[in-house]
């Protein structure tokens, strides 16, 4: 990122809203993140924090509302575009590439930072060689990340759920992005997993100098790395600020926390 | 390159030499004669066939019915070239099959792109109707002679080529053999390059493969092009190895006897493609005294694959030479990735 670049916002909702036939999903939604910031989006079941990520990634278009993307408007742009623009993410259900080796999980993202044509790869020409070379060295780069480099090879579908999680977050790196969503990375993970997966979040955000958006249900995780956050209810926005102010919010109390007491750390 | 891609591009390489020479060996011995050379020629184009639909159904996960279709208008579209004498000789037959390819090609593009614009099964759809269209339009102009269809076709064979000494029928077979050859790796190294792992991608999952960067609607016009267009170079060198056309030969049966091939085979596995189409076009003609039973010696030999091993021949994965000889267990058969 150039210098004038520093004091864009990553990303700018703009009274963000969708409609499903007559239902409000989301609405009146409301959000800047700027660099490197690391952000949670928390709310109870089907308050919308799924849409949200749906909406900022084009994969809805939004009813009402603009998205601006470092500085370039977004709404309306398809999801491939938007990943183009520099916003990557993962899904709440893994969504691997099943069948293919972990390695072409990566790679498949590493398409964007590669330059040759169909014929140049149909009749081997140089540049294919020294591209997938270079493709390669990054892909396994990022593995190494997650310490996945060992299982390189392997069909993604054999890999435990751990590392499922984490390929998925690699395939998403491998995009370039300069803001990473998460849609409950932590989801099904056990406290060490847990624990492992808040290190690599932060590693992440200092190695590769990204901003990252976060939805989880665990609020150890969220309390621990994120330095704001926004609390989603009914679609709407109920709260958002820094951690201690957020989460001694009595509509977030009441809307939230209360009924997750005992459910907090199961998750 | 790395000596061990360079060590698999040498074997493959070697192994389809070799096949080569036994044949025209075989040939001058007399015992692969004109007869047989003819169905070798089929084999080929059936190979081109499966494995470029393949390239939809295997790698993209599209079905797709109207392969025929394709098949017809790169036929055509070769024969009224080469029938016309714009280039003479073997260089009309190179030039026509091209054309024939780019013809059907574009054909792919205008009926694939709203298709597959959409999420779902409406390519199957548009295929289906896309095959019967294309035939009712064969039957009824005159340049492609109507219901009574094209003759006079010039035949390959026929056209004076006489390559190293080799007699004009082995001649004939060894071009459409290398041509088939030719169209089986560039689908293949095609399918494994960032293009095809787009396509897999895909078909694993179309809302990941979005949300890592890849224009799905580009990737499946892509593939399904690309199948159109090998479908049309089928064609034509079906046509110059028949030398008659008739619309029916490409009807809905044609369509379904490609796919076939291909879920045999198993989808996404070219090599599956190839061993399947060998066997499907050489079986029928062994035991000819039963053709009339072809396509239901098909269905039953479908139905049961699908119940004992619903993945084909070969599942998604390539029968490997490397791995046979090399003893070294390869990366993964599974296109997209590549042994650098
Ligand atoms: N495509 C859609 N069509 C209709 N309704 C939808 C659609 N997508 C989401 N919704 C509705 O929007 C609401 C918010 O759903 P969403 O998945 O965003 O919740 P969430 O906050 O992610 O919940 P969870 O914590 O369970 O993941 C739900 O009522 C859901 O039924
Ligand atoms: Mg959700």
């Amino acid at each position: 990122m150039s210098e004038q670049t520093k004091n864009v916002p990553v990303l700018e909702a703009d009274h963000l809203g969708i409609s499903f036939g007559g239902l409000k999903a989301v609405s009146d939604f409301n959000m800047t993140l700027g660099k490197n910031e690391l952000v949670g989006l928390i709310g109870p079941n089907g308050a919308g924090k799924t849409t949200v990520f749906n909406l900022l990634t084009g994969v809805y278009a939004p009813t009402e509302g603009l998205l601006t993307i470092n500085g370039v408007p977004a709404h309306g742009k398809n999801t491939d575009q938007i990943v183009r623009m520099g916003v990557a993410r993962t899904f709440q259900n893994i969504r691997l590439f099943k069948n293919l080796t972990v390695l072409d999980n990566v790679l498949v993202a590493c398409s964007l930072s590669m330059h040759y044509s169909m014929l140049e790869a149909a009749f081997r020409l140089p540049r294919y060689w020294k591209e997938e070379k270079k493709a390669r060295s990054k892909a396994m780069e990022l593995l190494k990340v997650f310490h996945l480099e060992d299982c390189a090879d392997w069909k993604a579908d054999n890999l435990p759920y751990g590392k499922q999680r984490k390929l998925e977050i690699a395939r998403a790196m491998a995009t370039n992005p300069s803001l990473l969503l998460l849609d409950e990375p932590a989801a099904g993970m056990n406290p060490t997993e847990t624990q492992e997966l808040m290190d690599t979040i932060r590693l992440l955000r200092e190695k590769f100098d990204i901003t990252i958006l976060l939805i989880e249900h665990d609020m150890n995780l969220v309390l621990g790395i994120c330095e704001k956050i926004y609390v989603l209810d009914y679609g709407k926005l109920i709260a958002c600020g820094d951690p201690q102010t957020v989460i001694n919010d009595p509509k977030v109390i009441t809307a939230y926390l209360g009924a997750e007491e005992e459910g907090g750390e199961t998750k | 390159m790395t000596k061990k891609t360079a060590f698999s591009y040498g074997i493959n390489l070697l192994a389809v030499l070799i096949l080569f020479f036994v044949l025209l060996l075989l040939n001058q011995q007399g015992i692969v004669n004109k007869y047989v050379l003819g169905i070798m020629t089929l084999i080929c184009i059936n190979i081109i066939l499966a494995v470029s639909l393949n390239v939809t159904t295997g790698c993209l996960g599209q079905i797709a019915l109207g392969h025929a279709g394709f098949m017809s208008a790169g036929a055509y579209t070769a024969a009224i070239f080469t029938q016309a004498g714009v280039i003479p000789g073997v260089g009309g037959y190179f030039a026509g099959l091209l054309l024939g390819g780019l013809v059907a090609a574009i054909i792919g593009i205008i009926i694939g792109l709203p298709a597959l614009r959409l999420r779902g099964d409406y390519l199957a759809i548009i295929t289906l109707a896309f095959g019967e269209i294309i035939r009712v339009i064969i039957e009824n102009m005159t340049i492609t002679g109507g219901a009574q269809g094209l003759k006079g076709i010039k035949k390959l064979s026929a056209m004076g080529v006489s390559l190293f000494g080799m007699n004009e029928d082995f001649s004939a077979f060894a071009i459409v053999f290398f041509l088939m050859v030719i169209s089986v790796v560039v689908m293949y190294t095609m399918m494994v390059s960032r293009h095809g792992r787009a396509i897999l991608a895909i078909r694993e999952d179309d809302i990941a493969s979005e949300a890592a960067g890849v224009n799905n609607t580009y990737y499946r016009t892509l593939a399904f092009t690309i199948s159109a267009f090998f479908a049309g170079i089928a064609g034509g060198m079906y046509a110059h190895y028949i030398g008659i056309l008739g619309a029916k030969s490409f009807d809905f049966n044609k369509s379904i006897e490609i796919l076939i091939t291909v879920v045999l085979g198993g989808l996404g596995s070219f090599t599956g493609s190839v061993v399947s189409a060998i066997a499907l076009t050489s079986l029928p003609e062994l035991l000819r005294q039963f053709s009339d039973y072809r396509m239901l010696v098909y269905s039953i030999v479908l139905i049961l694959v699908m119940i004992f091993k619903p993945s084909g021949l070969m599942g998604t994965k390539e029968f490997s030479l490397t791995r046979l000889f090399g003893g070294r267990k390869n990366k993964s058969s599974q296109k997209g990735s590549d042994t650098q």
